[in-house]
């Protein structure tokens, strides 16, 4: 009964969406307001429609309601509560109802904080938003729906993959999804724009808050996807350039640039047709994503299940969405007119080639990623492309970046003296060079990479140190003034500087952790042991370990440098029945600076087992420098600036005292 | 500085933005395309010993031996039609058994071995890699009715969750 309810608000939602989209685009066409107000609350209801659906679809699963055919496919009654209700998204048709849900949760959002949006303007971004959960609604109902039911009723479930039952991708799938899906907020706002023909400040005002949540919920998202890989599938590694992973990196690449082209808009009101772009560019390269994902033509761990007529019905979104709003952009791009005049060599500029350089990359990516899709389609070689080609062609477009990223906030609007800034940045020049040298010395001369990367990483830092520095006149003022302008620094200053040095962390952590990975294969006996990195690891004992819905073998490996033991590790081996899965639960033993990584693989015949052993130096520096990134994000994000309705507050208080 | 002018600078800047990646795009596919050949493909082409290639099959029968503490490999992929000798040393992935099917990526040895540096087996033992079930159909030797569990990329109807397929979840699946 609840299932069927679910489902008749899932329809419900489709035909408010389709209200949505048509009404107060008409109304704002003709001047109507009554139609236009049809927008905000026709926003509400969708969400409130497809949260309706998605909590009857979370309730089927956490009661095992095995009549259910998705519920009956993917989840099983002995699995822990947790990812019962995780499992709600680890499949395609559930997958597919949070990413609705986070749509119309945005749409909603807009319809509550954006009272004070021109009445047209916000009318026109609804409806547009609108169009896109018709799409996506239809896409559910009619090709992925989640409350089938299935006769006879089955006695169990078949269970979730169990490389799926893990915390850290159980958050995964929301936290990408706000980011993939927050990027369709930029897109209506962009295509509204384009409708009405007028970009302005405050239209950058607007779009820049949505942009930035979108952007920090998909740094988050990849973050947690890649650190689920890390230590899930027992490989060793944290990237692998998977066109899966490439998905989302192109979104945030190009979701980066537009985070960056839309403060020119807002503060020197230009590049106003560039951000425009840029916000289509974005949202289509999400769908793009959503298409690779879940069309099947990818094979791999999200590709959940593959049939033609999902693949199609995708694409045709994909094509009318990106084909409709790039030929809206060309009729009308040409209207928008700049007010704001820069120099060749000035902060506008800077970002301009941050821009470029982000787009490049963004393009490449795009590249490596579908030309063998292509060359599969025309029938040709089957080819695959893996890190080689984006260590060759991603990497040097991000050395430029980074030179560029500790120059830009040093310049002055308008118009900037580059000599100056190049003197101003003469002490972080020294210290990076030095830090490159020690490593140029550390590594004796063999590795080109990594005493650049390090440079780079120093530079980045030393860079955002002295602009902030400059700021708050460190140094150069007394204790009373840099105390006065270190509080008066505003947050969305804080966050760029909290952002910049967070990448400047990551870009450290990459290098060394690309370049100085060690790792040991070796089949151990009970008491036997092996060195790596400086490090004994003694293997003890293998014991049998029951679980709620698996079996395991647990070993003992014991950690000790120069004598002194440090930890104790416990990899395991875990038996899926049910799938007849056999997986691996890597131990790992992280100070901060550096995991020790233990693999158990496969009994031997001798009665020793297979291990393997990494040591993987700096790698959490990955994960903590994109956490710093968020960080910023969300302070720039509470500055009172970016919040709506901010400024028509002062000028109301402005003229509340003007009266007084 | 003219709008103008301006215009013309970064149109200078986008292109020449574009030249590098073009640039490097082709450099690198020319040094860093993966090409895929079935055992037959492989006899038929010739690639040489310098490229790194893919190659993919089932695990013969009976061909598999393991050696040196369990951790090299030596088993025959098979279209078929043709069978290549290849040779393994690391971690096998958890799915990698006889009768399944099997990518390798590595070289050719000077011997006519190929010397595999990594391994995609998959983990879900429904799932066929797409390669794989394609050089089946040309050898003529797919035959869906026996192979009911493996029915491959396009047709799976009846394996709708077979969500362990990725690449990235055998054990030693990447470089």
């Amino acid at each position: 009964m609840i299932a069927e309810l679910g489902h008749f608000a899932l329809i419900l939602a489709l035909l408010i969406a389709i209200v949505q989209s048509i009404l107060p685009m008409v109304g704002a066409q003709r001047g109507a307001r009554p139609m236009m107000d049809v927008a905000a609350p026709a926003a509400l209801l969708q969400f409130g429609a497809v949260a309706l659906a998605f909590a009857a679809l979370t309730h089927g699963y956490v009661t095992s309601d095995f009549s259910l055919k998705n519920v009956a496919e993917n989840s099983h009654s002995l699995k822990p509560l947790l990812y019962k209700i995780t499992g709600v998204w680890g499949n395609h048709e559930g997958s597919m109802l949070l990413w609705a849900l986070i749509l119309t949760l945005y749409g909603a959002a807009v319809a509550a904080f954006g009272r004070n949006l021109p009445p047209a303007l916000k009318a026109r971004v609804l409806s547009v938003h609108g169009m896109i959960g018709v799409g996506f609604l239809a896409f559910i109902l009619f090709t992925s729906n989640p409350f089938l039911r299935m006769l006879p009723v089955p006695p169990d479930g078949q269970g979730l993959n169990p490389i799926l039952q893990d915390p850290g991708l159980a958050f995964h799938p929301p936290f990408l999804y706000l980011g993939y899906v927050g990027f369709s907020m930029a897109f209506s706002f962009a295509v509204a724009a384009l409708i009405e023909g007028r970009v302005d400040p405050a239209w950058a005002r607007w779009v820049r808050p949505w942009t930035l949540v979108a952007w920090c919920a998909l740094t988050l998202g990849i973050c947690l996807g890649s650190w689920w890989a890390y230590y899930e599938l027992g490989w060793g590694g944290w990237w692998a350039w998977d066109p899966v992973e490439n998905a989302s990196f192109m979104p945030w690449l190009s979701g980066t640039a537009l985070l960056h082209s839309a403060i020119v808009v807002e503060k020197r009101d230009t590049l106003k047709g560039w951000t425009i772009f840029l916000a289509l560019v974005t949202f289509s390269l999400s769908l793009l994503g959503t298409f690779l994902v879940r069309s099947g033509v990818l094979s791999s761990v999200h590709a959940f299940a593959v049939d033609p007529a999902r693949g199609a019905f995708i694409l045709v979104l994909l094509v009318v969405a990106i084909g409709g709003s790039l030929v809206l952009f060309a009729l009308k791009a040409p209207n928008l007119r700049a007010t704001g005049n820069f120099a060749p060599i000035s902060r506008e500029s800077a970002l301009v080639l941050n821009n470029l350089l982000l787009a490049t990359a963004a393009l490449t990516v795009f590249l490596g990623t579908l030309y063998p899709l292509f060359l599969d389609v025309i029938g040709g070689d089957k080819v695959s492309v893996g890190s080689p080609y984006y260590n060759a062609t991603f990497v040097p477009l991000m050395v430029p970046l980074v030179l560029v990223m500790a120059a830009g906030p040093l310049m002055t609007w308008k118009r900037a003296d580059l000599a100056s800034v190049l003197m101003r940045l003469r002490l972080a020049f020294g210290a990076a060079l030095a830090v490159a040298l020690v490593m140029v010395i550390v590594t004796r001369g063999h590795e080109a990479l990594a005493p650049l990367g390090i440079g780079l990483a120093a530079w980045l830092l030393f860079g955002t140190l002295k602009e902030l520095a400059e700021r708050i006149r460190l140094f150069q003022a007394p204790w009373e003034v840099v105390r006065n302008r270190l509080t008066h620094t505003t947050r969305a200053a804080w966050g760029m500087s909290v952002a910049h040095a967070g990448l400047a962390v990551t870009i450290a952590g990459i290098t060394v952790a690309s370049g100085w990975q060690q790792e040991a294969i070796q089949t151990l006996k009970p008491g036997e042991s092996v060195t790596l990195a400086g490090d004994l690891y003694r293997f003890d004992r293998v014991e049998p370990r029951p679980g709620p819905n698996y079996s395991a073998e647990q070993a003992t490996v014991t950690l000790s440098h120069d004598g002194r033991t440090f930890a104790t590790l416990h990899p395991s081996r875990l038996t899926y029945p049910l799938q007849r899965m056999t997986t691996t639960d890597v131990a790992i033993h992280t100070d901060g600076f550096s995991d020790r990584y233990v693999v158990l693989g496969d009994p031997q015949p001798d009665g020793g087992w297979i291990f393997r052993i990494y040591y993987n130096p700096l790698v959490p520096w990955v994960w903590f420098g994109a956490l710093i990134m968020v960080l910023g994000g969300v302070l720039s994000l509470s500055d009172r600036r970016l919040r709506i309705g901010a400024p028509v507050k002062r000028l109301k208080r402005a003229e509340a005292e003007l009266a007084a | 500085m003219t709008r103008k002018r301006r215009r013309l600078i970064f149109v200078l800047a986008g292109m020449s933005c574009l030249g590098i990646a073009t640039f490097l795009v082709l450099n690198a596919f020319d040094d860093n395309l993966v090409f895929f050949y079935s055992p037959t493909d492989l006899v038929q082409k010739h690639p040489g010993t310098t490229k790194r290639l893919r190659i993919g099959g089932l695990v013969e029968n009976g061909s598999l031996v393991t050696s040196e503490g369990g951790k090299r490999f030596n088993f025959k992929v098979t279209d078929g039609k043709t069978d290549l000798s290849v040779s393994y040393l690391g971690v096998a992935p958890a799915l990698f058994r006889e009768g399944q099917g099997v990518v390798a990526e590595g070289k050719m040895a000077a011997d006519g071995r190929f010397e595999a540096a990594t391994l995609l087996a998959k983990h879900d033992e429904k799932y066929m890699p797409p390669e794989v079930a394609d050089a089946l159909k040309k050898s003529g030797e797919w035959r869906p009715d026996q192979q009911a569990a493996a029915p491959g990329a396009a047709d799976a109807p009846t394996s709708s969750k077979n969500a362990g397929d990725a690449p990235a979840n055998s054990a030693s699946a990447r470089p």
